[in-house]
């Protein structure tokens, strides 16, 4: 890859149309806007259209497993802190195959992006349910509709302690944008939901469905995201009105803040000390 | 002259305390031991022993024939004395009660009252057996005071002392030797092996036998300044592991057969993405949840071939805990030379035992990273992390390092710069640049170790954890003299190193394999490699570990 300090992004094998342009394009602007230089961003992704990301987009990538972005995300964070890693993938590789690893990772709380590309349906197998697909969604392969429960993002967060919940709609990218630069600014896990279009293999959840039914938590007074019981309530509302925005947020200690020698230096950058090993040593000896 | 002591009863009636104090005493005055673990997989209760065999010598591995039983409950003393010598000795406390001659009834609990704390019972016990021994209290004060507080040790040392009293001295082990000496379990032995070699990040899963590599780490990790991470499944330990690895530390996992078979895709993925990973797994017998505390050598051909499509990996059977720890250390240089996964194969039998072995010298370890250097990149040169090369080694950076240069890894076929393609042209390339690397590596295995007789007329072939027994069982059987016996010994076991192997095969009358399975995996391995065949077989698959002189019956059988 040819040296450079800006990012920019590469030819994609995307449906013309598809949400995820706008995320790609969002993102970029957002690291650009952040004053981030692509080798110090790391973009994680696992397998899925959304998965696709690391290849697009000119910072560091790693294009890993299905449902397993999370684990060497987290891993490379806590190796050196000082990179910024942001996962993309979707909600096939984040909630069902990956499903062990979102619940484990917000307990981890590595301070590390996760931006899930929701859109209901698995596209890259070519329009299966998906675990967020919801109850009567018909498919090729649910052809008498979804009979299992959709998984609440949102609300399986909250509950399980993500200290960063947001949800936002690649179709309105400056709302995108500005819940993009509060999750990366976020020290700990960040999860921003962000419902898209799936244009060939969603027909249910298109444009006009989530345009409808969206609205922004922004400049309301009354809902105060700090508030786990409110936050919680909101997470419920789902159907006729969709909310937009920080659900919810706490501040906390990330992974990293619990090791004071990963408070002088990253992990990557602690030397070698052959008389402490020495020492390991003799205390086997006699 | 060598003694051999069994120590059984049920989990938590104190017999590891015991077994580790007397070990600690033995090692203290200077003898060589080898003790074996043998435990069923409860918390509680069951049938547990530990056998502890010691010299003034080399002990070179465990012994089936006891010269003493100390039985904490009836069924030790029933299970096992068809094995004691007839001039043997059995300690028991007045609840055993048994009609042989042998058994010598130790009052530990009702002395251990009488001193004023009954949790020193094993004190009792202690002192009687090393009195038999002839070994006074040197050293005793010094292990209770680092284990208890004044009160406890004064009570443990007036236990002790009351032991002795209760029996005459009868064996002489000779003068210990004043030349130091490590005692360590192998899996202890791969935990530091790791440490001297720069690990930094290790995330595993509690499974057993592998679980001590972990708690060994976890001890020593905040003075060791690395992390430890107990990881929500195998699925996000060797995934955390490659992407530690990734961002440039030294990684690690460790696991069984039943968690590996959970971390095959992600092997694939440090072969294809081309991510140094060393990944410890030591074997028990499967399949599934088998015999989840026993012992067995059945996940060879596992290990080999694991995870679809074609990758180079390099497989190492370590052989006991000196073994253990230099292998380790190379298998990070490995690793990182070659960038793929190292897999280091143990099994419960070496995990649990514990050996005196010459202490670690790391002036004999290097550390080798194989980093490329990040100057003409940081100078502009476009940086490509799969570049075609004559070696098949791509130069390898870590991210966020070099301003201006990204470093892109893919679990899908990718171009020289790490992103996906199906371009036909692209995957030959790729294909062959990772095989290139992988023959490269053959060129620098260590051949398998010799045992015994040069020019042998029966070569035995082992690999890993029999090693132990097949090096006292060589010597025995050559004490015959009608033939010579040798025996090779395999550590690097993929790629299978051959010239050895072919050298001695082709002298040999007879070629038996000895293993710890039911198909004979090392034989089929090196039907396959080499054409060679065995002339018969020494095998056991019961969970239990073979013994030298049970290798040494049946080789006489074949």
């Amino acid at each position: 890859m040819a040296n450079n300090h800006e990012f920019k992004t590469f030819e994609t094998a995307w449906c013309p149309g598809c949400g995820d342009f706008s995320i790609l394009e969002t993102l970029k602007g957002t690291l650009t806007e952040l004053g981030l230089n692509p080798y110090e961003v790391l973009i994680v992704g696992g397998i899925g259209q959304a998965a696709k990301t690391p290849q697009y987009l000119n910072a560091n990538g790693f294009a890993g497993l299905h449902g397993r972005a999370l684990p060497p995300a987290a891993a490379a964070k806590i190796a050196n802190h000082n990179l910024k890693v942001i996962i993309n993938t979707g909600d096939g590789d984040s909630y069902g195959e990956g499903g062990n690893h979102f619940i484990h990772n917000i307990r981890r709380n590595v301070d590390m992006t996760h931006f899930v590309h929701d859109n209901q349906i698995y596209g890259l197998t070519k329009g299966q349910s998906s675990p967020t697909s919801d109850i009567g969604h018909v498919t090729d392969f649910t052809p008498d509709g979804v009979i299992n429960q959709a998984l609440n993002p949102i609300l399986t967060a909250i509950a399980i302690g993500a200290g960063f919940v947001a949800r936002a709609f690649s179709g309105d990218k400056e709302h995108l944008k500005e819940m993009m630069k509060e999750a990366i600014n976020y020290n700990g896990y960040a999860l921003v939901d962000i419902l898209q279009p799936c244009v060939s293999f969603n027909k249910v959840n298109t444009f006009a469905w989530y345009k409808k039914r969206v609205y922004k938590l922004t400049g309301d007074e009354s809902y105060n995201p700090n508030d786990k019981i409110q936050a919680m309530t909101k997470a419920l509302e789902w159907g006729d009105k969709i909310p937009l925005g920080i659900i919810y947020k706490e501040e906390k200690k990330s992974y990293t803040d619990h090791f004071d020698f990963l408070n002088e230096s990253t992990l990557l950058n602690i030397p070698y000390e052959k008389e402490l090993i020495q020492s390991l040593i003799e205390e086997f000896v006699q | 002259m060598n003694y051999n002591i069994l120590i059984g009863g049920a989990a938590g009636q104190g017999m590891d305390t015991l077994a580790s104090v007397f070990s600690q005493v033995l090692h203290k005055r200077g003898y060589q031991i080898f003790t074996l673990q043998d435990y069923m997989s409860r918390v509680r209760g069951g049938h547990n022993f530990f056998q502890i065999r010691f010299s003034n010598e080399k002990v070179k591995s465990h012994s089936e024939e006891l010269d003493g039983i100390i039985a904490l409950n009836q069924e030790t003393l029933d299970l096992h004395i068809d094995r004691l010598r007839p001039e043997g000795f059995i300690f028991a406390d007045k609840e055993v009660k048994s009609e042989d001659k042998r058994l010598i009834t130790i009052h530990a609990k009702d002395t251990a009252k009488e001193v004023g704390n009954v949790k020193t019972m094993s004190s009792v016990t202690l002192g009687a057996l090393t009195k038999l021994f002839n070994m006074d209290e040197a050293f005793m004060k010094e292990i209770f005071s680092d284990k208890f507080d004044d009160e406890v040790t004064q009570q443990n040392m007036a236990s002790f002392e009351r032991g002795q009293d209760m029996v005459e001295s009868r064996y002489e082990v000779g003068e210990g030797n004043p030349k130091k000496t490590m005692l360590i379990q192998t899996n202890q032995a791969i935990a530091l092996g790791a440490l001297a070699a720069g690990l930094k990040f290790y995330s595993a899963y509690p499974m057993t036998p592998s679980t001590s590599i972990m708690s060994y780490l976890t001890r020593k990790a905040k003075k060791a300044k690395i992390i430890v991470e107990q990881a929500e499944d195998e699925l996000a330990a060797i995934n955390m592991a490659i992407g530690a690895s990734y961002a440039g530390v030294r990684s690690m996992t460790g696991t069984s057969g039943g968690g590996f078979s959970l971390m095959t895709e992600a092997l694939g993925l440090a072969g294809i993405a081309e991510i140094p990973l060393v990944i410890a797994v030591i074997q028990r017998p499967g399949p599934a949840t088998g015999l989840p505390t026993r012992t067995e050598q059945s996940d060879l051909k596992f290990v080999i071939n694991a995870s679809q499509g074609e990758f180079g990996r390099m497989v190492i059977a370590v052989r006991n805990p000196e073994d253990a720890f230099y292998q380790t250390t190379r298998a990070f240089n490995i690793a990182d030379k070659y960038q793929l996964p190292v897999i280091l194969l143990g099994d419960q039998y070496l995990s649990d035992a514990l050996q005196t072995i010459e202490p670690f010298d790391l002036e004999k370890i290097s550390i080798e990273r194989h980093l490329a250097d990040p100057k003409p990149y940081e100078n502009g040169e476009a940086y490509n992390r799969y570049e075609l090369t004559e070696s098949g080694i791509s130069p390898r950076l870590i991210p966020g390092i070099v301003s201006g240069v990204a470093v892109n890894i893919d679990s899908d076929e990718h171009d020289i710069m790490g992103n996906i393609t199906e371009a036909a042209e692209v995957r030959i390339d790729m294909v062959e640049k990772r095989a290139r690397k992988f023959e490269l590596l053959k060129k620098e295995l260590h051949e398998p170790e010799l045992l015994g007789e040069e020019n042998m007329d029966v070569l035995l072939l082992g690999w890993g954890g029999t090693h132990s027994p097949l090096s006292e069982a060589v010597d025995l059987l050559n004490e015959g003299g009608e033939k010579k016996y040798g025996a090779l010994v395999f550590g690097d076991i993929w790629p299978l190193p051959d010239k050895r192997l072919l050298d001695k095969a082709k002298k040999a009358k007879t070629i038996i394999n000895v293993e710890q399975n039911y198909y004979g995996q090392l034989a089929d391995l090196i039907r396959q490699e080499t054409g060679i065949t065995m002339t018969g077989s020494v095998l056991r698959f019961d969970g239990r570990p073979l013994s030298a002189s049970e290798i040494v019956v049946k080789v006489k059988e074949v």
